[in-house]
């Protein structure tokens, strides 16, 4: 991936910036010496790498404000981070820009049952959130499966989902509002506790807006009282075809589980011997769950496992115990880490609709043979949100460009039948230049005067979601 | 009046537009600050182009007839599960509710407070901007984060940013029960309180409303629960002994009767045929019985827990300075035009979000014609 050229002007300005945001932060949350900006050189997408300028990290909406201020005048670029722990390159920075990380802001605000919403800092990661509330049994529904390090600042500019969004949403069906900080340094209230956008839903708009509008740095969200219990059932199948009917019947049949997830063979078998959680030997693999009391969850299971069999399964076991449906979900839950262990891999996200399933992995599995690239794939099926993990060498010369032309591939392929290029992960770099292959040059168009409104000066996170040729007059301006 | 047959004809009218136009689907809910114009029908975009029950996903032109889109989910036991209300009766229009106007005010009813609002449910949209070209943003997948959400940004601008061609949503299963529990006699603030605990339960309740005046004239919480027959009748009891502190709970399992009960709480039928000006006010929760308090209203009914106000008020009664303190927003729903156009239908926004709003309009219809002032 090309990233612009960074300004020379701006990179001969930064002791002059250090010192600036030495004015308004503690000593300790400015980060200007080469070995140390080295800890911001990337985020999860660990094949681009590039230091910052230097890195702040300040403690206050009002050092955000403080330091934005300093970066508006200057004019220098803004990336802002989480927790680094995006797929796509969110939080990549360029070599004459400033990382603004939320890592210090991670408190608890406010927190009320009787309102059902939970106040936070946007540093404080995902699963603490949950964390925060689980004694009086609620819980933060959106949960990527980064969820023990992912911060809410991110989850929000990249409007994450997980595994349990088919019955609760993705980040924005559970954000109530947001305090922001603009570029020139403005704070901004936007939704509070209540319900609705007073006018136009512009806390919808800064919702997976990839930390190009502003930077939160306070967030409203929704909590959920716990299901009474939860439990999980595993199919095992001997076709993609029959696994994908399966899960359109089970949703047809009125239904609705609170996850489907998705593994083919490569998959089941890397993450067996990684996890020993005794799947079955099958092409396809179906977890799915569902949520209540005991008796509810016999009688959903009854109609889904009865679905199940016509499909001619391998295998139907439903769990019995809080142990059985651990193992269940041990395989799925680390099949990310089991396959890094085997290989390097690079991960995608396109969305499909759910019909075009068999289909979709029939050609994956072509471009895995014509690329000569191993493919797994595993993902939400309920949703359709696939995540084929191509596996490559990185220490094998060119063969980081071959997956990424084999990804690019099956992204275009998801576009073509009617899905997207990213259904949780966000463009980030990653797929930045694949925008014209889903949206036409208005379309982006359109995007692009979002950011003109919030941000003029194209000096949030610039080089991202965009393609660098579309974006380049906005940013040279 | 200007009546394009489909996107392509859309596009060449507001191209070709002179002046303002005044956008209408099936002419149903005039909402909003008064607005003048050519008129611009979409009615005539109309047709389901998509559904695809096993992905819970449909298609259809702005101009589609609700009825259409909900006779077609039936068939297969599917549903719009915002449940967006019908203005009709509230607002003494006739004519046929429009898909694109649900989207266009973000209409939904009762069930939002747990299945999310219209725009929740939104997966993408097909639009003409102010100057004639078509955009398209979203998509019909469930899960879509490419680019900015331009979806949730049209859902509820009223046509100020562009003319809805097509749109694209999830739909969810119907479900096979339901159960309504009804307590008589309680306060406001017990209502309210007797709803948080219901909506904070594992119970899955699907609609919480109280009214202060019933049909026979006393004070009614009712409680929705839907799913499978047994489910509801264990969540029915198991509710039943959580909120035993309220008193007498007596279950409504009749289908058409509860569905009778809840469109009646969906449409505001308690203030149709009477006088005055409606007010719709967002709130938390726990605010409800002091701003209820606070309003001196002819007659007050509560959804979504408390957090959802419908307001009948005095004519011309300015109803906003009456919540001072409180956060949330007020709608003005129904009142004659010149209460609109001074009080304003939309509440204020703080200076830099206007700025933003004023921003976003100035960029998608640099020419003011659609629906100009409309939201101010």
């Amino acid at each position: 991936m090309e990233m612009p050229v960074p300004s020379a002007a701006i990179m001969a300005k930064k002791a002059r910036l250090v010192s600036r945001f030495l004015s308004v932060l503690p000593k300790d949350a400015v980060i200007h010496a080469a070995a140390e900006t080295r800890a911001y050189e990337c985020d999860a997408l660990t094949a681009y790498k590039c230091p910052p300028l230097c890195a702040v990290l300040p403690g206050s909406t009002q050092e955000v404000a403080a330091v934005l201020k300093i970066c508006d005048e200057e004019r220098v670029p803004v990336v802002p981070r989480g927790s680094g722990t995006s797929l796509a390159g969110g939080a990549l920075p360029t070599a004459d820009s400033v990382i603004l990380g939320v890592a210090r802001l991670n408190d608890v605000l406010q927190t009320d049952y009787d309102n059902r919403f939970i106040r936070v800092q946007t540093g404080r990661t995902n699963l603490s959130v949950t964390g925060a509330v689980e004694e009086h049994d609620f819980f933060y529904a959106p949960d990527p499966s980064s969820q023990l390090a992912c911060a809410i600042a991110g989850n929000i500019a990249m409007n994450s989902g997980g595994a349990h969004c088919l019955k609760y949403g993705v980040t924005t069906n559970n954000l109530l509002g947001v305090t922001m900080v603009m570029m020139d340094g403005t704070v901004v209230e936007v939704g509070g506790a209540h319900l609705d956008a007073p006018r136009l839903d512009l806390l919808g708009l800064i919702c997976g807006s990839e930390g190009q509008l502003g930077v939160v740095t306070e967030a409203t969200l929704r909590i959920l009282r716990k299901p009474e219990g939860a439990r999980p059932v595993l199919m095992g199948f001997n076709s993609a075809e029959a696994a994908g009917a399966c899960v359109a019947d089970i949703i047809k049949a009125g239904v609705l589980p609170v996850a489907i997830e998705y593994m083919d063979r490569l998959c089941i078998e890397v993450t067996d011997e990684f996890s020993g959680a005794g799947y079955p030997d099958c092409e396809a693999l179906l977890i799915v769950e569902v949520e209540g009391a005991e008796a509810e969850i016999d009688e959903q299971l009854g109609v889904i496992l009865q679905i199940a069999r016509g499909h001619d399964p391998v295998e139907l076991r439903e769990s019995r115990s809080p142990e059985e449906s651990a193992a269940i979900w041990l395989g799925r839950k680390s099949a990310f880490g089991a396959v890094g262990r085997i290989n390097d891999y690079m991960c995608l996200d396109g969305t499909i609709p759910v019909s075009s399933l068999p289909h979709v992995l029939r050609r994956i599995g072509e471009l895995s043979e014509s690329y000569g690239l191993q493919v797994g794939n595993v993902f939400h099926a309920g949703d359709g949100n696939m995540h084929p993990l191509i596996l490559f060498d990185a220490n094998k010369p060119g063969d980081l460009e071959l997956c990424e032309a084999f990804g690019a591939d099956i992204l275009r392929l998801c576009v073509e039948v009617g899905g997207c290029l990213t259904g949780e992960h966000g463009v980030g770099i990653e797929k930045r230049d694949l925008m014209l292959d889903q949206y036409t040059p208005d379309d982006l168009e359109a995007q692009l005067w979002v950011k003109d409104v919030f941000d003029p000066a194209w000096l949030l996170n610039p080089a991202k979601v965009f393609p660098l040729k579309i974006s380049e007059s906005r940013r040279a301006a | 009046m200007l009546s394009p047959a489909d996107e392509t004809e859309l596009a060449e009218a507001v191209g070709g537009a002179r002046g303002p136009l005044r956008i209408v689907g099936g002419g149903t809910r005039p909402l909003g600050n008064p607005v003048s114009g050519e008129v611009l029908s979409v009615a005539g975009l109309s047709g389901i182009t998509l559904y695809e029950p096993g992905a819970l996903t449909m298609v259809a032109q702005a101009g589609t007839p609700l009825a259409e889109i909900e006779a077609a989910l039936a068939a297969e036991n599917q549903r719009l599960a915002f449940e967006p209300m019908d203005h009709r009766a509230l607002l003494g229009t006739t004519g046929t509710p429009t898909i694109g106007g649900v989207v266009a005010a973000n209409v939904s009813g009762p069930r939002r407070v747990q299945a999310g609002a219209c725009r929740d449910h939104l997966l993408g949209v097909r639009l003409v901007d102010g100057q004639g070209r078509v955009i398209k943003n979203g998509g019909r997948v469930m899960k879509n984060v490419t680019g900015y959400d331009l979806v949730k940004l049209m859902a509820g601008s009223y046509g100020t940013l562009g003319v809805l061609s097509e749109v694209s949503f999830k739909v969810l299963p119907r479900t096979a029960a339901r159960a309504v529990l009804l307590i008589d006699g309680l306060t406001e603030a017990q209502a309210i309180r007797a709803l948080s605990m219901a909506l904070g339960s594992p119970f899955e309740v699907t609609g919480a409303a109280h009214t202060p005046a019933g049909i026979d004239g006393h004070p009614v919480t009712m409680i929705r629960l839907e799913g499978f027959e047994s489910s509801v009748i264990y969540r029915a009891k198991a509710l039943r002994a959580l909120l035993a502190e309220f008193g007498d709970i007596t279950e409504e399992h009749d289908p058409d009767r509860t569905r009778a009960g809840w469109a009646w709480v969906r449409d505001v039928q308690d203030f149709a045929d009477r006088a005055g000006d409606v007010w719709r006010i967002s709130v938390k929760p726990t605010d409800g019985a002091q701003v209820a308090a606070a309003l001196g209203a002819k007659a007050l009914l509560f959804d979504w827990g408390g957090g959802l106000i419908w307001a009948l008020m005095a004519p011309g009664t300015d109803l906003r300075a009456r919540l001072a303190g409180v956060k949330g927003h007020a709608t003005l729903v129904r009142a004659e035009r010149a209460t609109r156009a001074g009080l304003g239908a939309f509440q204020p926004e703080p200076a830099p979000l206007a700025l933003i709003s004023k921003g976003l309009r100035g960029k998608f219809d640099p020419k003011g014609i659609f629906n100009r002032g409309l939201m101010g």
